[in-house]
């Protein structure tokens, strides 16, 4: 059963967004995410400046397999990468929901249709029936 | 719906990850792709592939049969056992698939050939069988495993008996012999010693779970292309296929050009030859971080534009490899179109890893 921390905020494609104390938002992939993508092996995030609409692609995770598309889920601007996951990409699957984080951004707009941990919960569980 | 192997249920029971591959529901992955590379490369890993198509070639023309159907020297089968890795072209030079023949006995040789591509060679081997009298048996009575790593082959060598077990060892690289009812030959696709073994299908579930039981490490298709690859080993149907020939294909050792032996596609790879082939299979190695697929496009400064045919991330070399077709001119440094990106890379000489270690610079 993968791990659906009750303190965060999902979307339907499986990132997840926690809200810092100082406004700007921490976002990333969910431990089911991680779990189907298997081993990551390379990690593209995004560069500070760079402004994103949400639903955008703006991080992309290779596993052994594929690469796949990161969406953003909020609009904003970009403050940070995570600069650590570019030597240790792993990271994404040891610890998805922490120092696995992708990118911190500055809202501009208050992003909707954004999931609870309860709905993303049901969601991955259906995924998984 | 997709075919099962015999070893469908252990798959299952090991929360193995199933996919579909060349119309068989086959493991993908047990659990970290990595580590079952890395298992293979240090130790010792097991592979089902019962897909694989066995097929019995049986009669006095068989040696005759090959020569016409098989590009590699079929004079080089001196010695029973022997196994030649090469491909089944036609008139084209074009690759139908790629197949390793065993020399059983005058009488008797017996092909592995693609899962993906069983009815079209069956068929070809078939059409051109008759006319020597050679008949074609598909043996989908046996099961097959890959056992490999650097304590592959003293794994299975404890699964016989004394006289079994030092009859195994004692085989050389490339070579296969029966023993007590099974088919062990030194062969694989991992780059590393070990055997692959063909046995009876209602035998291969206990062989597989003595071999798990003993440490050996369950490893799924996943695993199986990353080895491949940094074993410079083709893949049909990405690295070659009916419309590349040998040459094209890194694949000009396997073929008897230098012999007289008149095989199916002999004149067009002659004629090829010739003229000079204007493309060539060659390695890449990324030289920046990111990962090399297929499809990808190949920009050779000087000498035009080539496609990446199969490309991964190599879990040894820890950085990013792959096979390309590029202009047959194209040496040196080149780039990588992946995403909007242009990466460096540059042509090497396959293999990448050879026995655990990396041949490259």
């Amino acid at each position: 059963m993968s791990k659906v921390p009750s303190d965060l905020k999902y979307t339907r494609t499986h990132e997840w967004l926690r809200t810092l104390p100082d406004g700007s938002v921490e976002v990333g992939i969910t431990d089911h995410a991680q779990h189907a993508l298997g081993d990551l092996v390379f990690v593209e995030v995004p560069e500070a400046g760079r402004t994103v609409a949400q639903g955008e692609p703006f991080a992309v995770v290779e596993s052994v397999k594929a690469a796949s598309d990161v969406y953003a889920p909020v609009s904003g601007e970009v403050i940070a990468g995570n600069p650590a996951l570019a030597g240790a990409p792993e990271t994404l699957n040891t610890d998805p929901y922490g120092a696995g984080w992708l990118a911190r951004l500055r809202v501009h707009t208050a992003p909707g249709a954004l999931l609870s941990a309860a709905e993303y919960g049901r969601l991955t569980t259906e995924e998984t029936d | 719906m997709a075919r099962r192997t015999p070893l469908f249920a252990v798959h299952e029971r090991a929360g193995a990850r199933m996919v579909e591959f060349g119309g068989w529901d086959m493991p993908l992955q047990y659990g970290s792709v990595l580590a079952e590379h890395h298992a293979v490369r240090r130790s010792a890993g097991v592979f089902d592939v019962s897909h694989m198509c066995i097929v019995d070639l049986d009669g006095a023309g068989v040696r005759a049969l090959l020569r016409k159907i098989f590009a590699n020297d079929v004079s080089k089968f001196t010695t029973p056992g022997k196994a030649l890795y090469g491909c089944l072209l036609n008139a084209h030079g074009g690759v139908i698939d790629d197949l390793i023949v065993y020399y059983r006995n005058e009488q008797s040789f017996r092909a592995v050939v693609n899962a993906a591509t069983r009815a079209k060679d069956l068929e070809w081997i078939g059409r051109h069988a008759a006319s020597f009298g050679v008949t074609v048996v598909e043996r989908s009575d046996l099961a097959m495993i890959a056992v490999q790593g650097p304590e592959a082959r003293a794994r299975v060598a404890a699964r016989l008996d004394a006289r079994g077990a030092e009859r195994a060892l004692a085989l050389s690289a490339f070579c296969g012999a029966d023993i007590d009812g099974w088919f062990v030959a030194r062969t694989g696709y991992t780059g590393e010693d070990g055997f692959e073994v063909m046995l009876p299908a209602d035998q291969v579930q206990s062989l597989w779970q003595d071999l798990v039981a003993a440490g050996v490490v369950p490893c799924g298709l996943g695993a199986r292309d990353t080895l491949r690859l940094e074993a410079g080993l083709n893949l049909y149907g990405s690295d070659m296929d009916e419309h590349t020939s040998p040459l094209e294909a890194g694949l000009a050792w396997t073929v008897a050009l230098k012999s007289d032996q008149a095989f199916i596609g002999r004149e067009a790879l002659e004629a090829q030859r010739a003229r000079g082939i204007e493309r060539k299979l060659v390695g890449l190695v990324l030289q920046e971080r990111g990962v090399l697929r297929a499809h990808q496009r190949v920009i050779a400064p000087d000498h035009g534009e080539g496609e990446v045919t199969s490309g991964t991330f190599s879990p040894t070399l820890n950085r990013s490899i792959a096979f390309a077709r590029v202009p047959a001119g194209a040496d040196g440094a080149v780039q990588v179109q992946v995403r909007e990106r242009l990466l460096d890379a540059r042509i090497v000489k396959p293999p990448f890893v050879r026995h655990g270690k990396s041949c490259i610079d």
